[in-house]
């Protein structure tokens, strides 16, 4: 048992600040890493911002685990009038999520920019790449409705450019990249409309105080139209089926790091937010809220998951594969959610942790892999364990928890989930979740028989063994792939918590 | 004498949001990009004079200032380096964006059923915090103006977060259209000046008072319409009229490329730096009443501002003051820089990259 309060060293001064620090702090690094004169300089400003980013996330985790709720009042004014940073263990899980994968994303930025983007956008890239880190952790942190929407448009905007960049490696980025810019931006829109309903409604955008309000109200047409847009906003920018058009693209396109980042954060950080509004914002036991759970979410989470297996099955290129089994995914953790327990959120919660980790591990892996190799087939990575077989293994771990493997992460993120819906009665989900692993044998099957078992294809460019640099992220990634499949109690403490606090009853 | 009576105002309402309607119609309907662009602009000034008859006034600027004027601009540069036309789109293609668009519609006409009444002073918009912040901003800030009040002080956070989207901005298009030795080597287009004699005379004159009149928004935004925001569009406004009537290369010589970037970050420098100053003063982020110690704080003079008598919130005004140039200087420059973006470039730059 890890105990999350012993995990960090701050002073208290420090730690009071933490919370607005682990914001500002990347944000800050992004205006230096745009101002650097060369492009080492600004990767060592992205490393340096990105640690301290996630030292400042363990500090929050600490006190929101000790506290419960931690509450951060921004410019001196109380909430409702006011903003605040409200941190409970929900948004310290996912802040803990940003501030770890961002680091090591940050350390393997350092070669993996050399082979993807053009040298002269290297440093621009890295001020991009933290303002994605500060757009994502302010997402996850604010307790305002109309600032989580700034923060949104902070990490799209630099995730909709960061994808472009990819079109040194591959044309496709482009309009991939104006593919999520325009689905981006419509979900971005339909958010802050139903912001608006709701500020219409209840004279507030705390989302505290909303929720309080909401509470006492008749949920009017204003107030169902906002769920509405809220939710489809966010889902759009979460790539829940049927809104994931921009996502195969995306992935499959942009730079490896961008990737990382994308498979691993900013669709969590969504799929976050859509929880919150669900079941902390809007009353709970609305009768709208229960049907679209029941009739809405559940049904196109469970095709999405099924559907887009299938799709990962058939694609021919790896990366896309990967891209189509993480909106799969997405399905799966949307299944926990509809349960609308706690049970059922906790198990999704871990999942999304487990999915970040994996498929953050998956994608670093394939971009060690591009140092060498320029493959995008899956038949071109036939062999490449044979010369690289670190980074192969790594890749195989992720991939082995992803499917679901006993001691690794997945393992137990799958077990959670199918227990929770057989608790809650709803086996049909459990099968759906049974099938879809089934799905996914087969596709990271096939994954892995190309790279392990395949002779090299004659004539085919070798593939390297990445460098130290590269190396260390990686295997730190599927370590902990590992390590949480043995300890999963740090992922678990701050997950049940989290679960437990949407769903007590309140006063 | 007793005829039926109109409301000037709601007549006036109609009017505008059919004008609106009627525009977005004409701007889906043309095949031609460049109208399509100009009804664009007419559609902004047209929402700007809306929302002055809704009496937002600093909405209303903004959307004069951006949507009619800076985004116009720059989409007209754009649309210098693609085709005029559109292509005609099979109508077969459009049966499910239009499906969309008309489901959304209904959702919208629905839900406006369950808003509150139109300047209804009993709508939750009103009585709760939209109500404390009139009833609380002169006591807790000192600024005349409600609306900068909550943009600036009691919101601050939101709008240091829109100055990052407006940075993050800048960081993109200048990722993407890219200011590599390349594109900053290629020849601007040269506007031949000879034939233009009136032209230069008369941006000569306006070109300061252009930047006299941000300087006044800028400052002015304490106590009326105005600010960081409206300013920075306004400055931008000027550098860009000089790149189009002396040519970009002299502009590029007066505000380099470089030299844009750098202040748009800076601009966020000064903001969060406000913020981060007041936690070193033993304040929470942004807190201005902490953004002079106290000792600083005896030094300024109790008439700085003329009126001795009553009680002035320094750290407020000042905040208000910095964060403010912080934003003019970051949508300044991003401004300045995505019009570079387009206006650097040429159709045989544009073959060179994709080439080489």
């Amino acid at each position: 048992m890890i105990v999350l309060e012993t995990l960090y060293v701050a002073t208290p001064a420090l730690t009071a600040q933490a919370p607005i620090l682990a914001i500002v702090i990347p944000l800050l690094g992004a205006c230096a890493a745009a101002m650097a004169p060369s492009a080492r300089a600004a990767w060592m400003i992205s490393v340096a911002a990105a640690v301290f980013g996630a030292w400042m996330a363990l500090a929050v985790a600490g006190e929101a685990m000790r506290e419960g709720v931690l509450v951060y009042v921004l410019g001196g004014f109380d909430p409702p009038m006011g903003i605040a940073l409200r941190i409970d263990a929900m948004g310290a899980l996912m802040g803990l999520l940003i501030g770890s994968v961002g680091t090591l994303a940050a350390v393997f930025s350092g070669h993996s920019l050399v082979a993807e983007v053009r040298p002269e956008k290297h440093t621009l890239f890295q001020a991009g790449f933290l303002l994605c880190q500060a757009g994502l952790t302010g997402l996850v942190f604010t307790g305002d409705a109309f600032n989580a929407f700034v923060f949104l448009e902070v990490s799209s905007i630099g995730t909709y450019a960061l994808v472009a960049v990819g079109e040194r490696r591959d044309r496709r980025a482009l309009p991939a990249a104006f593919n999520y810019l325009i689905m981006g931006t419509v979900g971005a829109t339909f958010y802050v409309i139903g912001v608006g309903f709701l500020y219409a409604a209840t004279g507030t955008l705390n989302m505290v105080d909303m929720a309080a309000r909401l509470a006492t109200l008749d949920q009017s047409m204003a107030v169902q139209a906002g769920f509405a847009f809220i939710l489809a906003g966010l889902g759009v920018k979460a790539a829940m089926f049927p809104l994931h058009g921009w996502l195969p693209g995306a992935y499959a396109g942009g730079p490896s790091l961008i990737s990382v980042l994308l498979a691993a954060t900013a669709t969590k950080a969504a799929i976050y937010l859509m929880v919150r509004f669900m079941f902390e914002v809007f009353p709970q036991g609305a009768a709208f809220g229960e049907a679209f759970l029941t009739w809405v979410l559940a049904p196109l989470a469970a095709t999405g998951a099924i559907v887009c297996s299938l799709q990962a099955v058939f694609a021919r290129e790896l990366r896309r594969m990967i891209a189509f089994s993480s909106v799969a995914q997405v399905g799966f953790i949307f299944l926990g959610v509809s349960l609308a327990n706690a049970d059922g959120l906790s198990a999704s919660l871990f999942y999304m942790v487990a999915h970040g980790l994996m498929k953050a591990t998956m994608f670093m892996a394939l971009g060690a892999l591009a140092l060498s190799i320029g493959a995008r087939r899956l038949d071109d990575f036939a062999g490449v364990a044979r010369e690289a077989p670190w980074t192969a293994v790594a890749f195989a771990i992720g991939a082995a928890s992803l499917v679901g493997t006993p001691l690794t992460m997945g393992f137990l993120a799958k077990w959670g989930l199918i227990e929770a819906a057989i608790a809650s009665g709803k086996v049909w989900i459990a099968v759906v979740i049974a099938a879809g692993s089934v799905l996914t044998v087969i596709y990271v099957g096939r994954m892995i028989e190309a790279m392990f078992f395949r002779p090299p294809l004659p004539g085919a460019p070798r593939a390297k063994e990445a460098p130290i640099g590269v190396l260390a992220p990686l295997l730190v990634l599927a370590g902990l792939s590992i390590w949480f499949g043995f300890d999963a109690s740090l992922i678990e403490q701050l997950s049940q918590a989290g679960a437990a606090r949407l769903f007590e009853v309140r006063p | 004498m007793s005829g039926p009576t109109i409301d000037a105002n709601f007549a006036l309402n109609i009017a505008l949001l059919l004008m609106l309607v009627a525009i977005a119609f004409a701007v889906v309907r043309t095949r031609s990009l460049l109208a399509a662009i100009l009804m664009m602009s007419v559609y902004s000034l047209a929402s700007a004079a809306w929302l002055m008859v809704a009496d937002a006034a600093d909405v209303a600027f903004t959307e004069a200032v951006v949507g009619a004027g800076a985004s116009t601009v720059i989409l007209l540069g754009a649309i210098l380096l693609a085709r005029g036309e559109a292509e005609r789109v099979n109508w077969k293609l459009m049966i499910a964006p239009g499906a969309l668009a008309v489901v959304v519609g209904a959702v919208l006409i629905y839900a406006a059923g369950g808003l509150p009444n139109y300047g209804d002073p009993a709508s939750p918009a009103n009585s709760h915090v939209g109500r404390a912040y009139l009833e609380q901003t002169y006591g807790d800030i000192g600024a005349p103006n409600v609306v900068t009040a909550v943009l600036a002080s009691y919101r601050g956070f939101d709008t240091l977060g829109e100055t990052v989207v407006i940075f993050a901005a800048c960081i993109g298009v200048a990722l993407m259209l890219g200011f590599g030795p390349r594109a900053t080597l290629a020849p601007p287009t040269e506007i031949p000046n000879d034939q233009h004699v009136v032209l230069r005379v008369v941006a000569k004159l306006l070109i300061p008072l252009i930047a006299l009149f941000a300087l006044y928004v800028q400052f002015h935004g304490d106590l009326g319409a105005g600010g960081g925001f409206q300013a920075g569009v306004i400055m931008a406004v000027a550098i860009i009229l000089h790149a189009l009537v002396f040519g970009l290369r002299a502009t590029m010589a007066a505000v380099p490329v470089r030299l844009a970037r750098t202040v748009a970050a800076l601009g966020v420098v000064v903001y969060a730096g406000v913020g981060v100053v007041c936690i070193i003063n033993g304040g929470g982020f942004l807190d201005y009443d902490y953004l002079f110690s106290p000792r600083i704080e005896a030094m300024i003079p109790a008439n700085l501002l003329g009126d001795p008598s009553h009680e002035h919130h320094w750290g407020q005004h000042f905040g208000i003051l910095f964060i403010e140039i912080g934003v003019l200087l970051t949508v300044s420059a991003t401004i300045v820089t995505m019009f570079y973006g387009f206006a650097g470039r040429t159709l045989e730059t544009i073959e060179a990259e994709r080439r080489g």
